[in-house]
């Protein structure tokens, strides 16, 4: 049991777009703090700590927390960075979450950014590969996606045109998403005929680059009550970053997404999660991860993934509704789309979520994807956790 | 007041340069790929399996590794894709040639894949299971360029 | 604060150069000396904290470079940007929450494979600073300025700290530079940044720094001898170096007057018996000690010439030899934290202070001291 349970009690998402030049990094980053204040009615002065993180070399900026405090409101406040790349946002959910519960703060904000525009994102990703062995032949996050994608459809059979539905699942929910970068429909046909990336993934297959930012305030259970009538309460959080060399991944499938959600079922006594968890919003860069990474969520079984898929199960209205949100096919700036998926699942949770509400949300996931194909995983309840 | 302006400051010159130590047991792997084209992996003294590259420490089992083995020189595809659009190698500061075949190499050997390019000269030949050697730089430097790309072997 | 204490520590030879070496190899040294020192096994580690930081590493995802040394292959883990110090309150939250019962927390760097002026001038906002070709050392040199403007600090008695602490640093073998020099051999080496000489700055360096930290029950089980937690807070001032009062460290002041509260400290001067500061220029131990109540407002470099903060003065300060002997940014503040452990179980061999019960580890982010985190230990 924690020393303290956790809720999320606001959240605040910027206007994403492609390019914002219109704010400079500091005044995105306030656009974020000061919506999610507003959505908390609380002011900077009830935050007692800041937790933020981005990638630096997107923006090349270091010291991106000392540097950031104009923006943050953290001057004279303890601010602490926390950076683990793709997984950066759910992350910083993650840090928040254990600053609350260990007592120390009773009210944490919680801020992932990125400015994608200000610099080259490929070159960026490829240079948090391994200098001596990986930065050859590495093409930033797409290659070690095309290679999870080759190795799972050479063992499963699965089709680019299973993959292309999952995109335009995403990119339908996005109309409901004012937050969304791409609001705009799109078929399958659409999606086979945009051009070849990265065998087998089409551009319309992909994220774009954003800018935008995210912050989500977490208080701890002796206040989250006076915030708000209707917390999201984080029941759990586990993650797994397993590997140090892409060399030694398991294609085919996201073992370190499977073993964090073995860990959060257990710890929450979830059996059945295709039937007890309403809703997921998952890291979903590209589109066949939205086949096989629910596969390793253990929502279907191994090879039922385009089937369940085609069903319209993930669509809205469907048994479990995924990305809500238009996920991160329709909008990925990238140290908040961890925490963009935490702060949508905690709207889903405190029934906030307006055009894209689930009904009668009692259990969401958000999830981060990362690194050497690292996850994050948070398990979000209606109900304050009992144990 | 006058129109809003949307200024930006550019900064092109802030290249930072690194040297990367590549540490002692990459620093054997490529003496012995630029002097003898042999390739070596290091093996696990407690699961027993074979790491390329060669590093200190078996993630898996905790255990830092001291054997090394000859893996390859030949290998399979252990996954691929082929890389279409061109984008700018950081390393360089100029577009990467593309198309180019991105492969992931198990030596014959080896329990990991061996991040290399793979030759498309016929695409049709580029599969998972496919196999395929390694073609050498005449002139070796010790580091990953020492090879040049992996071809696919007819008939094997 | 709940019961929680650092049981075990491991710090790599501090040096100027370890090209043998990759991240992960240092790593893999450290976090064995710790796991050896604190009597466990890797099993015994519950989750992992590993502290690095891009632009000092090169490398965007710097953390993924040590996952498999640091252990985490099936572990909870998480990667803190900045100070050891601050990846070191992150694992310590992390035990306290109850989610865990072990922290292992790491801090790494290698100062030897970049050019630091170039990362330390990234530290500078692209839009107003950047093109002015600052970096930390010429930037520090402005604050020193203040300092001495403000306090009638002397170049002797800055020039002072660096012959103490090179000189504590001969009983240090983990150290980098240790050395015998005098006040003149500081004040007559190459003038790097006015006022600050070559002898005033810390050196470029790598190594790494391996803390184990544990809650409740835990902290007795394996064996190692626990050294508890009593305090921790940091603080983060304004960034723009002309928003702040340059010549103080009010966020350090804060900080620390949190963590002594948290410790029920309430004259610290007259508690504390031995003190590991950020010193990665000579007037910053004097500022930092002085900023955290250590000495009367102004008085550091006086006090210093009177010998309080020798191994054995009223108050040691970096008995280890400091970042001055060696500093490997990140892992800086980790070794801090790490030398105090090592004082209050008696262990620091030539340079152990006697006696010493209670004392203070303290690591910096930004430039200039822009954020603290200050710690707060005592002895079993």
């Amino acid at each position: 049991m924690p020393k303290k349970r956790v809720a999320i009690v606001g959240t605040g998402q910027t206007y994403h777009k492609s390019h914002r030049p219109d704010v400079n990094g500091q005044e995105l980053i306030n656009e974020a703090v000061q919506r999610a204040l507003k959505d908390a009615d609380l002011t900077i002065k009830d935050i007692d700590a800041v937790v933020i993180g981005n990638m630096d070399h997107f923006e090349g900026i270091n010291y991106v927390d000392c540097w950031s405090v104009d923006g943050s409101g953290g001057t004279m406040k303890p601010v602490i960075k926390l950076t683990t790349g793709g997984t950066t946002g759910s992350t910083l959910a993650i840090g928040g979450y254990h600053l609350v519960a260990s007592g120390f703060f009773e009210k944490v904000l919680v801020i992932g950014w990125e400015k994608n525009s200000e610099s080259d994102t490929t070159g960026a990703i490829t240079t948090a590969f391994d200098p001596v062995w990986d930065r050859l032949v590495f093409a930033g996050a797409i290659s070690g996606l095309a290679a999870e994608a080759q190795a799972y459809m050479a063992k499963y059979g699965a089709t680019e045109k299973d993959a292309a539905r999952v995109s335009v699942r995403d990119r339908k929910h996005a109309c409901n998403n004012p937050h969304a970068q791409l609001r705009r429909e799109i078929t399958i046909e659409d999606v086979l005929a945009s051009p070849m990336l990265a065998d087998p993934i089409h551009l319309l297959d992909v994220c774009p680059r954003t800018d935008g930012a995210c912050a989500v305030i977490m208080a701890s259970e002796d206040c989250a009550g006076k915030v708000t009538s209707t917390p999201d309460w984080i029941w759990t959080t586990a993650n797994r970053h397993k590997y140090t060399y892409l060399g030694d991944v398991n294609w085919g499938e996201l073992d370190s997404i499977a073993e964090a959600s073995r860990e959060i079922y257990a710890k929450a006594g979830i059996r059945e999660p295709r039937k007890e968890i309403d809703v997921i919003e998952l890291y979903q860069p590209y589109s066949f991860a939205g086949i096989i990474w629910i596969e390793d969520l253990g929502i279907v079984e191994k090879g039922k993934g385009a089937e369940y898929i085609w069903s319209g199960a993930t669509d809205m209205g469907g048994e479990l509704p995924i990305n809500p949100s238009g996920g991160v096919i329709a909008c990925n700036p990238i140290g908040a789309t961890g925490l963009i998926r935490c702060a949508e699942a905690a709207l889903q949770v405190m029934g906030k979520a307006e055009a894209r509400q689930v009904p009668d949300v009692n259990f969401a996931i958000s999830t981060g994807f990362g690194g050497c194909m690292w996850s994050d995983m948070l398990l979000h309840g209606k109900r304050k956790p009992d144990f | 007041m006058a129109a809003k302006e949307n200024l930006i400051v550019e900064s092109k010159g802030s290249g930072q340069p690194f040297n990367y130590a590549v540490g002692m047991h990459g620093s054997r792997f490529f003496k012995e790929l630029r002097e003898n084209r042999k390739l070596l992996g290091i093996k696990c003294p407690k699961c027993g399996k074979v790491y390329v590259p060669p590093r200190r420490v078996c993630g898996e089992c905790f255990a830092e590794m001291t054997v090394f083995v000859e893996v390859g020189p030949k290998g399979v595809i252990g996954t691929f894709t082929i890389l279409r659009y061109a984008f700018i190698d950081p390393e360089t500061g100029e577009q990467k040639p593309v198309p180019y075949g991105y492969g992931f190499i198990r030596f014959d050997g080896a329990d990991t894949l061996f991040q290399h390019y793979i030759s498309i000269e016929d695409e049709s030949k580029i599969k998972i299971g496919a196999r395929v050697e390694p073609v050498f730089s005449e002139e070796r430097k010790g580091n990953v360029k020492d090879i040049l790309y992996f071809k696919v072997i007819d008939g094997e | 604060m709940d019961k929680a204490a650092v049981i075990g520590v491991g710090i790599t030879k501090i040096e100027a150069n370890k090209i043998k070496e990759t991240f992960a190899d240092m790593v893999w040294e450290a976090v064995n000396k710790a796991l050896s020192d604190a009597k466990m096994t890797i099993d015994d580690i519950d989750n992992v904290i590993t502290t690095s930081n891009d632009f000092w590493d090169g490398r965007t995802i710097s953390c993924m470079a040590v996952g498999d040394a640091s252990g985490a292959r099936h572990k909870n883990v998480s990667c803190v940007e900045g100070d050891g110090t601050f990846g070191a309150f992150y694992g310590l939250a992390r035990v306290l929450s109850g989610s865990y019962g072990t922290t292992l927390v790491t801090a790494h760097s290698k100062g030897s494979e970049s050019v630091s002026s170039l990362i330390t001038n990234a530290a500078f906002d692209p839009i107003y600073d950047r093109a002015l070709g600052m970096d930390m050392v010429s930037a520090c040199a402005l604050q020193a300025r203040a300092y001495m403007h403000r306090t009638g600090t002397t170049p002797e008695q800055m020039a002072m700290v660096s012959v103490k602490n090179h000189g504590n640093a001969k009983y240090n073998p983990l150290s980098q530079l240790p050395m015998d020099i005098t006040v003149q051999d500081v004040l007559e080496s190459e003038m790097i940044s006015d006022p600050l000489h070559k002898l005033d700055c810390s050196p470029v360096s790598d190594g790494c720094c391996a803390v184990i930290i544990a809650n409740g029950k835990r902290t007795s089980r394996y064996g190692g001898v626990p050294v508890w937690i009593k305090g921790v807070a940091f603080c983060a001032d304004s960034y723009f170096i002309g928003d702040r009062e340059i010549s103080k460290a009010v966020a350090l002041t804060k900080a620390a007057k949190n963590a002594f509260s948290m410790a029920q400290i309430t004259d610290p001067l007259s508690e504390i018996d031995v003190a590991e500061v950020y010193d990665a220029f000579t007037y910053q131990e004097l500022m930092w000690i002085e900023a955290m109540g250590l000495s009367e407002g102004g008085k550091a470099g006086i006090n210093l010439e009177k010998g309080h903060y020798d191994i054995k003065g009223r108050l040691p300060v970096n008995p280890s030899g400091g970042l001055l002997s060696g500093h490997p940014v990140i892992a800086g503040g980790l070794i801090r934290i790490a030398e105090i452990v090592k004082q209050l179980r008696g262990e620091a061999g030539g340079y152990q202070v006697a006696g010493a019960r209670t004392g203070v580890a303290h690591g910096v982010n930004g430039l200039c001291g822009q954020s603290h985190c200050v710690w707060v230990l005592t002895a079993s």
